[in-house]
Protein backbone atom coordinates (compact mmCIF):
# COMPACT_ATOMS: atom_id res chain seq x y z
CA UNK A 1 0.00 0.00 0.00
CA UNK A 2 2.73 2.61 1.05
CA UNK A 3 5.92 1.87 -1.05
CA UNK A 4 8.90 3.28 0.81
CA UNK A 5 11.18 3.05 -2.27
CA UNK A 6 8.76 4.98 -4.41
CA UNK A 7 8.81 7.73 -1.56
CA UNK A 8 12.88 7.94 -1.71
CA UNK A 9 12.19 7.76 -5.63
CA UNK A 10 10.15 11.07 -5.94
CA UNK A 11 11.48 13.12 -2.61
CA UNK A 12 14.06 15.02 -4.48
CA UNK A 13 11.66 15.65 -7.35
CA UNK A 14 9.10 17.18 -4.62
CA UNK A 15 11.41 19.33 -2.90
CA UNK A 16 12.83 20.96 -6.02
CA UNK A 17 8.95 21.89 -6.57
CA UNK A 18 8.99 22.91 -3.03
CA UNK A 19 11.50 25.74 -3.41
CA UNK A 20 8.93 27.07 -6.30
CA UNK A 21 6.15 27.10 -3.75
CA UNK A 22 8.53 28.89 -1.50
CA UNK A 23 9.42 31.62 -4.09
CA UNK A 24 5.71 31.89 -4.52
CA UNK A 25 5.17 32.23 -0.83
CA UNK A 26 7.92 34.89 -0.32
CA UNK A 27 6.97 37.35 -3.32
CA UNK A 28 3.20 36.72 -3.06
CA UNK A 29 3.56 37.68 0.53
CA UNK A 30 6.01 40.43 -0.05
CA UNK A 31 2.98 42.42 -2.22
CA UNK A 32 0.84 42.01 -0.04
CA UNK A 33 2.02 43.40 3.07
CA UNK A 34 3.40 46.59 1.03
CA UNK A 35 0.41 47.25 -0.76
CA UNK A 36 -1.83 46.29 2.10
CA UNK A 37 -0.22 49.08 3.89
CA UNK A 38 -0.86 51.25 1.09
CA UNK A 39 -4.05 50.54 1.36
CA UNK A 40 -4.56 51.05 5.04
CA UNK A 41 -2.67 54.41 4.56
CA UNK A 42 -4.79 55.60 2.01
CA UNK A 43 -7.62 54.52 4.52
CA UNK A 44 -6.17 56.75 7.20
CA UNK A 45 -5.71 59.70 5.45
CA UNK A 46 -8.92 60.18 3.17
CA UNK A 47 -12.55 59.04 4.09
CA UNK A 48 -13.34 59.61 0.35
CA UNK A 49 -10.57 57.63 -0.78
CA UNK A 50 -10.85 54.97 2.18
CA UNK A 51 -14.75 54.47 1.44
CA UNK A 52 -13.38 53.12 -2.23
CA UNK A 53 -10.58 51.14 -1.00
CA UNK A 54 -12.84 49.54 1.99
CA UNK A 55 -15.22 48.39 -1.33
CA UNK A 56 -12.34 47.22 -3.14
CA UNK A 57 -11.35 45.30 -0.43
CA UNK A 58 -14.59 43.69 0.21
CA UNK A 59 -15.00 42.92 -3.17
CA UNK A 60 -11.69 41.40 -3.48
CA UNK A 61 -12.88 38.94 0.07
CA UNK A 62 -15.61 38.13 -1.71
CA UNK A 63 -14.91 36.29 -4.30
CA UNK A 64 -12.49 33.31 -4.63
CA UNK A 65 -8.35 33.41 -5.28
CA UNK A 66 -8.74 30.87 -7.66
CA UNK A 67 -11.16 33.11 -9.68
CA UNK A 68 -8.79 35.95 -9.44
CA UNK A 69 -5.74 33.63 -10.41
CA UNK A 70 -7.99 32.62 -13.52
CA UNK A 71 -9.12 35.95 -14.49
CA UNK A 72 -5.41 37.71 -14.47
CA UNK A 73 -3.87 34.53 -16.03
CA UNK A 74 -6.98 34.37 -18.92
CA UNK A 75 -8.53 38.12 -18.93
CA UNK A 76 -5.32 39.91 -18.83
CA UNK A 77 -3.84 38.60 -21.95
CA UNK A 78 -7.09 40.34 -23.52
CA UNK A 79 -6.07 43.57 -22.39
CA UNK A 80 -2.80 43.08 -24.19
CA UNK A 81 -1.22 42.09 -20.81
CA UNK A 82 0.43 38.62 -21.00
CA UNK A 83 2.02 37.34 -17.66
CA UNK A 84 3.38 34.07 -17.41
CA UNK A 85 1.45 32.03 -15.02
CA UNK A 86 3.86 32.32 -12.19
CA UNK A 87 4.04 35.95 -12.37
CA UNK A 88 0.15 36.17 -12.50
CA UNK A 89 -0.71 33.57 -9.81
CA UNK A 90 1.62 35.30 -7.31
CA UNK A 91 0.31 38.47 -8.57
CA UNK A 92 -3.21 37.63 -7.85
CA UNK A 93 -2.13 35.49 -4.26
CA UNK A 94 -0.55 38.91 -3.49
CA UNK A 95 -3.14 41.26 -4.40
CA UNK A 96 -5.79 38.73 -2.68
CA UNK A 97 -3.76 38.96 0.66
CA UNK A 98 -3.01 42.91 0.32
CA UNK A 99 -7.13 42.96 0.85
CA UNK A 100 -6.71 41.10 4.02
CA UNK A 101 -3.09 42.67 5.17
CA UNK A 102 -4.90 46.29 4.62
CA UNK A 103 -7.34 45.82 7.23
CA UNK A 104 -4.60 43.96 9.84
CA UNK A 105 -2.58 47.58 9.37
CA UNK A 106 -5.83 49.46 10.26
CA UNK A 107 -6.58 47.77 13.21
CA UNK A 108 -3.01 48.66 13.90
CA UNK A 109 -3.46 52.45 12.68
CA UNK A 110 -6.84 52.47 14.97
CA UNK A 111 -4.81 50.84 18.40
CA UNK A 112 -2.36 54.15 18.53
CA UNK A 113 -3.83 56.25 20.77
CA UNK A 114 -5.53 59.76 19.55
CA UNK A 115 -3.26 61.40 21.66
CA UNK A 116 -0.13 60.38 19.89
CA UNK A 117 -1.80 62.27 16.60
CA UNK A 118 -3.23 65.55 19.02
CA UNK A 119 0.96 65.59 20.18
CA UNK A 120 2.55 65.73 16.67
CA UNK A 121 -0.12 68.00 15.60
CA UNK A 122 0.92 70.51 18.59
CA UNK A 123 4.78 69.93 17.66
CA UNK A 124 4.07 70.94 14.42
CA UNK A 125 5.24 67.74 12.54
CA UNK A 126 4.30 67.59 9.07
CA UNK A 127 1.96 64.73 8.43
CA UNK A 128 4.01 62.81 6.88
CA UNK A 129 6.82 62.47 10.18
CA UNK A 130 3.87 61.95 11.66
CA UNK A 131 2.89 58.85 9.97
CA UNK A 132 6.63 58.16 9.87
CA UNK A 133 8.21 58.90 12.81
CA UNK A 134 5.53 57.99 15.41
CA UNK A 135 2.34 56.60 14.23
CA UNK A 136 3.80 53.35 12.33
CA UNK A 137 6.33 52.31 14.82
CA UNK A 138 3.38 51.91 17.36
CA UNK A 139 0.93 50.63 14.75
CA UNK A 140 3.40 47.55 13.67
CA UNK A 141 4.67 45.62 15.97
CA UNK A 142 1.69 44.28 17.82
CA UNK A 143 -0.12 43.43 14.34
CA UNK A 144 3.45 41.60 13.29
CA UNK A 145 1.96 38.23 14.89
CA UNK A 146 -1.43 38.71 12.85
CA UNK A 147 0.50 39.18 9.19
CA UNK A 148 2.41 36.07 10.56
CA UNK A 149 -0.80 34.39 10.23
CA UNK A 150 -1.93 35.67 7.16
CA UNK A 151 1.94 34.48 5.63
CA UNK A 152 0.95 31.17 6.70
CA UNK A 153 -2.54 31.03 5.34
CA UNK A 154 -1.00 32.45 2.14
CA UNK A 155 1.54 29.50 2.43
CA UNK A 156 -1.24 26.85 2.18
CA UNK A 157 -2.58 29.04 -0.30
CA UNK A 158 -0.09 28.28 -3.12
CA UNK A 159 -1.36 25.05 -4.27
CA UNK A 160 -4.02 27.08 -5.76
CA UNK A 161 -1.10 27.96 -8.62
CA UNK A 162 -1.52 24.34 -9.47
CA UNK A 163 -4.27 24.81 -11.51
CA UNK A 164 -3.18 27.47 -14.12
CA UNK A 165 -0.25 25.13 -14.51
CA UNK A 166 2.28 26.63 -12.25
CA UNK A 167 4.77 23.49 -11.24
CA UNK A 168 4.95 24.24 -7.38
CA UNK A 169 4.28 21.42 -5.06
CA UNK A 170 0.89 20.38 -5.85
CA UNK A 171 1.54 20.40 -9.39
CA UNK A 172 4.96 18.10 -8.58
CA UNK A 173 2.37 15.45 -7.01
CA UNK A 174 -0.40 15.70 -9.36
CA UNK A 175 2.38 15.07 -12.48
CA UNK A 176 3.89 12.31 -10.39
CA UNK A 177 0.64 10.93 -9.80
CA UNK A 178 -0.56 10.76 -13.37
CA UNK A 179 2.62 9.51 -14.56
CA UNK A 180 2.59 6.36 -12.06
CA UNK A 181 -0.70 6.29 -10.93
CA UNK A 182 0.60 6.41 -7.50
CA UNK A 183 -1.39 9.18 -5.82
CA UNK A 184 -1.04 8.13 -2.03
CA UNK A 185 2.74 8.90 -1.83
CA UNK A 186 2.88 12.27 -3.41
CA UNK A 187 -0.09 13.44 -2.20
CA UNK A 188 0.35 12.73 1.26
CA UNK A 189 3.49 14.11 1.37
CA UNK A 190 2.70 17.11 -0.09
CA UNK A 191 -0.05 16.85 2.85
CA UNK A 192 2.85 16.34 5.55
CA UNK A 193 5.30 19.23 3.74
CA UNK A 194 2.51 21.71 4.38
CA UNK A 195 1.41 20.69 7.60
CA UNK A 196 5.08 20.39 9.06
CA UNK A 197 6.17 24.01 7.63
CA UNK A 198 2.46 24.99 8.90
CA UNK A 199 3.34 24.21 12.62
CA UNK A 200 6.71 25.45 12.72
CA UNK A 201 5.83 28.43 11.39
CA UNK A 202 2.70 29.13 13.66
CA UNK A 203 5.48 28.06 16.85
CA UNK A 204 7.57 31.00 15.28
CA UNK A 205 4.51 33.17 15.63
CA UNK A 206 3.80 32.28 18.77
CA UNK A 207 7.36 33.28 20.26
CA UNK A 208 7.66 36.08 17.89
CA UNK A 209 3.96 37.34 19.78
CA UNK A 210 5.70 36.14 23.41
CA UNK A 211 8.97 38.25 22.38
CA UNK A 212 6.77 41.65 21.10
CA UNK A 213 4.38 41.92 23.67
CA UNK A 214 7.29 41.77 26.44
CA UNK A 215 9.51 44.18 24.03
CA UNK A 216 6.31 46.78 23.11
CA UNK A 217 3.78 45.41 25.76
CA UNK B 1 -23.78 53.17 7.47
CA UNK B 2 -21.84 49.79 6.27
CA UNK B 3 -24.60 47.74 5.84
CA UNK B 4 -26.02 50.24 3.55
CA UNK B 5 -23.09 50.12 1.66
CA UNK B 6 -23.08 46.47 1.63
CA UNK B 7 -26.70 46.18 0.52
CA UNK B 8 -25.92 48.72 -2.27
CA UNK B 9 -22.85 46.64 -3.34
CA UNK B 10 -25.31 43.55 -3.25
CA UNK B 11 -27.83 45.43 -4.99
CA UNK B 12 -25.10 46.97 -8.00
CA UNK B 13 -24.18 43.54 -8.00
CA UNK B 14 -27.58 41.57 -8.65
CA UNK B 15 -28.52 44.38 -10.95
CA UNK B 16 -25.63 44.04 -13.08
CA UNK B 17 -26.31 40.34 -13.20
CA UNK B 18 -29.67 41.30 -14.73
CA UNK B 19 -28.67 43.41 -16.78
CA UNK B 20 -25.77 41.44 -18.78
CA UNK B 21 -28.30 38.53 -18.96
CA UNK B 22 -30.11 40.04 -21.34
CA UNK B 23 -27.00 41.14 -23.62
CA UNK B 24 -26.35 39.14 -26.60
CA UNK B 25 -22.71 38.20 -25.68
CA UNK B 26 -23.51 36.86 -22.21
CA UNK B 27 -26.69 35.40 -22.64
CA UNK B 28 -25.68 32.23 -23.58
CA UNK B 29 -23.59 31.42 -20.56
CA UNK B 30 -25.94 32.21 -18.11
CA UNK B 31 -28.01 29.21 -17.58
CA UNK B 32 -25.25 27.45 -17.30
CA UNK B 33 -23.39 29.23 -14.45
CA UNK B 34 -26.37 29.39 -12.59
CA UNK B 35 -26.55 25.76 -12.90
CA UNK B 36 -23.00 25.32 -11.31
CA UNK B 37 -23.79 28.34 -8.83
CA UNK B 38 -26.46 26.25 -7.52
CA UNK B 39 -24.45 23.13 -6.65
CA UNK B 40 -22.01 25.77 -5.35
CA UNK B 41 -24.59 27.06 -2.62
CA UNK B 42 -25.81 23.76 -1.76
CA UNK B 43 -22.14 22.82 -1.32
CA UNK B 44 -21.49 25.75 0.76
CA UNK B 45 -24.77 25.08 3.07
CA UNK B 46 -24.42 21.49 3.63
CA UNK B 47 -20.53 22.23 3.87
CA UNK B 48 -21.88 24.97 6.70
CA UNK B 49 -23.89 22.69 8.56
CA UNK B 50 -20.58 20.31 8.72
CA UNK B 51 -18.60 22.54 9.92
CA UNK B 52 -20.53 24.01 12.52
CA UNK B 53 -21.49 20.61 14.33
CA UNK B 54 -18.08 19.65 13.79
CA UNK B 55 -16.71 22.57 15.59
CA UNK B 56 -19.09 22.38 18.59
CA UNK B 57 -17.69 18.56 19.10
CA UNK B 58 -14.11 19.18 18.84
CA UNK B 59 -13.98 22.61 21.00
CA UNK B 60 -16.13 21.02 23.48
CA UNK B 61 -14.30 18.31 23.37
CA UNK B 62 -10.83 19.90 23.36
CA UNK B 63 -12.19 21.99 26.67
CA UNK B 64 -14.07 19.11 28.93
CA UNK B 65 -13.59 16.10 26.84
CA UNK B 66 -11.62 12.78 28.45
CA UNK B 67 -7.60 12.82 27.76
CA UNK B 68 -7.59 10.43 24.68
CA UNK B 69 -11.01 12.43 23.19
CA UNK B 70 -9.22 15.62 23.60
CA UNK B 71 -6.25 14.38 21.81
CA UNK B 72 -8.47 13.77 19.08
CA UNK B 73 -9.82 16.70 19.13
CA UNK B 74 -6.37 18.74 19.53
CA UNK B 75 -5.25 16.15 16.24
CA UNK B 76 -7.93 17.03 13.91
CA UNK B 77 -7.63 20.89 14.60
CA UNK B 78 -3.92 20.94 14.25
CA UNK B 79 -4.09 18.74 10.96
CA UNK B 80 -7.51 20.29 9.12
CA UNK B 81 -5.89 23.44 10.61
CA UNK B 82 -2.40 22.99 9.09
CA UNK B 83 -2.78 21.81 5.85
CA UNK B 84 -4.50 22.93 2.52
CA UNK B 85 -8.10 22.27 1.92
CA UNK B 86 -7.14 21.65 -1.70
CA UNK B 87 -4.41 18.94 -0.59
CA UNK B 88 -7.38 17.37 1.88
CA UNK B 89 -9.55 17.75 -0.82
CA UNK B 90 -6.89 15.67 -3.24
CA UNK B 91 -6.32 13.39 -0.10
CA UNK B 92 -10.04 12.50 0.65
CA UNK B 93 -10.54 11.77 -3.35
CA UNK B 94 -7.29 10.31 -4.53
CA UNK B 95 -5.61 8.15 -1.68
CA UNK B 96 -9.08 7.50 0.34
CA UNK B 97 -10.10 4.75 -2.45
CA UNK B 98 -6.24 3.20 -2.26
CA UNK B 99 -7.38 2.11 0.97
CA UNK B 100 -10.90 0.50 -0.12
CA UNK B 101 -12.99 3.64 0.83
CA UNK B 102 -14.40 5.05 -2.35
CA UNK B 103 -16.85 7.89 -1.93
CA UNK B 104 -18.50 10.24 -4.83
CA UNK B 105 -17.08 14.00 -5.79
CA UNK B 106 -19.97 15.54 -4.12
CA UNK B 107 -20.15 13.56 -1.01
CA UNK B 108 -16.40 13.92 -0.67
CA UNK B 109 -16.42 18.12 -1.45
CA UNK B 110 -18.90 18.56 1.70
CA UNK B 111 -16.60 16.64 3.69
CA UNK B 112 -13.15 17.88 2.93
CA UNK B 113 -15.23 21.10 2.89
CA UNK B 114 -16.86 20.71 6.20
CA UNK B 115 -13.81 19.72 8.11
CA UNK B 116 -11.87 22.32 7.15
CA UNK B 117 -13.73 24.64 8.54
CA UNK B 118 -15.03 23.08 11.17
CA UNK B 119 -11.32 22.95 12.36
CA UNK B 120 -10.85 26.86 12.05
CA UNK B 121 -14.64 27.35 13.52
CA UNK B 122 -13.86 24.83 16.64
CA UNK B 123 -10.64 27.72 17.90
CA UNK B 124 -13.51 30.30 17.03
CA UNK B 125 -15.87 28.39 19.29
CA UNK B 126 -12.83 27.67 21.67
CA UNK B 127 -12.07 31.26 22.06
CA UNK B 128 -15.72 32.06 22.47
CA UNK B 129 -16.36 29.80 25.60
CA UNK B 130 -13.24 30.90 27.03
CA UNK B 131 -14.01 34.73 26.79
CA UNK B 132 -17.63 34.19 29.16
CA UNK B 133 -16.38 36.15 32.19
CA UNK B 134 -15.84 33.39 35.17
CA UNK B 135 -18.22 34.72 37.65
CA UNK B 136 -20.61 33.06 35.24
CA UNK B 137 -19.78 29.61 35.58
CA UNK B 138 -19.35 30.62 39.54
CA UNK B 139 -22.79 32.01 39.61
CA UNK B 140 -23.79 28.11 37.66
CA UNK B 141 -21.77 26.48 40.39
CA UNK B 142 -23.54 28.35 42.79
CA UNK B 143 -26.86 27.21 41.52
CA UNK B 144 -25.84 23.78 41.51
CA UNK B 145 -26.47 23.23 37.69
CA UNK B 146 -24.52 20.50 36.44
CA UNK B 147 -21.14 20.91 33.52
CA UNK B 148 -24.43 20.20 31.12
CA UNK B 149 -26.96 22.67 32.15
CA UNK B 150 -24.10 25.13 32.66
CA UNK B 151 -23.33 25.39 29.17
CA UNK B 152 -26.36 24.93 27.50
CA UNK B 153 -28.21 27.26 29.60
CA UNK B 154 -25.79 29.87 30.64
CA UNK B 155 -22.32 29.47 28.76
CA UNK B 156 -22.54 28.67 25.52
CA UNK B 157 -25.79 31.23 24.43
CA UNK B 158 -23.34 34.33 25.47
CA UNK B 159 -20.32 32.41 23.48
CA UNK B 160 -22.98 32.27 20.33
CA UNK B 161 -23.05 36.46 20.48
CA UNK B 162 -19.06 36.66 20.41
CA UNK B 163 -18.81 33.52 17.88
CA UNK B 164 -21.13 35.43 14.96
CA UNK B 165 -18.99 37.62 13.09
CA UNK B 166 -15.73 35.41 12.95
CA UNK B 167 -18.18 32.73 11.90
CA UNK B 168 -19.32 35.22 9.15
CA UNK B 169 -15.60 35.25 7.84
CA UNK B 170 -15.43 31.40 7.88
CA UNK B 171 -18.44 31.15 5.83
CA UNK B 172 -17.21 33.27 3.55
CA UNK B 173 -13.99 31.43 2.95
CA UNK B 174 -16.14 28.52 2.87
CA UNK B 175 -17.89 29.81 0.09
CA UNK B 176 -15.02 30.53 -1.66
CA UNK B 177 -13.01 27.71 -0.87
CA UNK B 178 -16.26 25.95 -2.81
CA UNK B 179 -14.02 26.74 -6.26
CA UNK B 180 -11.77 24.15 -5.34
CA UNK B 181 -14.33 21.13 -5.68
CA UNK B 182 -13.84 22.18 -9.42
CA UNK B 183 -10.62 20.50 -9.42
CA UNK B 184 -11.90 17.04 -8.11
CA UNK B 185 -14.66 17.18 -11.22
CA UNK B 186 -17.56 18.54 -9.78
CA UNK B 187 -19.57 21.04 -11.97
CA UNK B 188 -19.60 23.73 -9.79
CA UNK B 189 -19.50 27.73 -10.82
CA UNK B 190 -15.64 27.77 -11.63
CA UNK B 191 -16.28 24.16 -13.64
CA UNK B 192 -18.57 25.29 -15.70
CA UNK B 193 -16.75 28.58 -15.93
CA UNK B 194 -13.91 26.53 -16.87
CA UNK B 195 -15.46 24.27 -19.39
CA UNK B 196 -17.56 27.55 -21.27
CA UNK B 197 -13.70 28.55 -21.32
CA UNK B 198 -12.42 25.72 -22.94
CA UNK B 199 -15.28 25.26 -25.15
CA UNK B 200 -16.03 29.17 -26.53
CA UNK B 201 -12.89 30.72 -25.39
CA UNK B 202 -15.15 33.82 -24.61
CA UNK B 203 -13.12 34.45 -20.92
CA UNK B 204 -13.95 38.37 -19.95
CA UNK B 205 -18.12 37.55 -20.33
CA UNK B 206 -17.91 34.19 -18.33
CA UNK B 207 -15.23 35.16 -15.86
CA UNK B 208 -16.96 39.00 -15.02
CA UNK B 209 -20.73 36.79 -15.34
CA UNK B 210 -18.62 34.09 -12.41
CA UNK B 211 -16.96 36.89 -10.61
CA UNK B 212 -20.40 39.05 -10.34
CA UNK B 213 -22.28 35.55 -9.03
CA UNK B 214 -19.70 34.88 -6.26
CA UNK B 215 -19.91 38.38 -5.10
CA UNK B 216 -23.50 37.65 -4.77
CA UNK B 217 -23.62 35.03 -3.03
CA UNK B 218 -20.86 35.85 -0.33
CA UNK B 219 -22.56 39.56 0.17
CA UNK B 220 -25.79 37.63 0.63
CA UNK B 221 -24.08 36.01 3.27
CA UNK B 222 -22.16 39.15 4.43
CA UNK B 223 -25.36 40.92 4.70
CA UNK B 224 -27.30 38.49 6.77
CA UNK B 225 -24.38 37.32 9.23
CA UNK B 226 -24.68 41.52 10.19
CA UNK B 227 -28.17 41.17 10.74
CA UNK B 228 -27.88 37.80 13.05
CA UNK B 229 -25.57 40.11 15.23
CA UNK B 230 -27.28 42.50 15.61
CA UNK B 231 -30.59 40.10 16.78
CA UNK B 232 -27.96 38.18 19.10
CA UNK B 233 -26.77 40.87 20.76
CA UNK B 234 -30.14 42.38 21.20
CA UNK B 235 -30.54 42.24 25.38
CA UNK B 236 -26.71 41.02 26.05
CA UNK B 237 -24.38 43.95 28.20
CA UNK B 238 -21.24 42.47 26.76
CA UNK B 239 -19.85 42.45 23.74
CA UNK B 240 -19.96 44.48 21.26
CA UNK B 241 -23.63 45.44 20.41
CA UNK B 242 -24.05 47.45 17.11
Amino acid sequence: MWDWAFTIDILPVLARAAVITVQATAIGFVIAALLGLVLASIRLSSPAAGLVVAILVELVRSTPLLIQIFFLFFVLPKVGIVLDAFTAGVLAIGLHYAAYCSEVYRAGFENVPRGQWEASIALNLSPWTTFKDIILPQALPPVVPALGNYLIALFKETPLLSAIAVVELMQRAKIIGSETFRYTEPVTLVGLFFLVMSLLSAGLVRVLDGWLSRRYG
Amino acid sequence: MWIRVLAAMLAATLTAIVILSFQDGFKVFVPGLLQGAWLTVQIAVLGALLAVVMALTAALAKLYGPLPLRWLAVAYIEIFRGTSALVQLFWLYFVLPQFGIFMDAFPVAVLALGLNIGAYGAEVVRGAIRAVPKGQWEASTALNMTRAQMLRRIILPQAFVAMIPPWGNLFIELVKSTSLVSLITLADLTFKAQQMNQATLQTVPIFTLVLLLYLAISLTITICMRFTEGWAAKGVLHGKAS
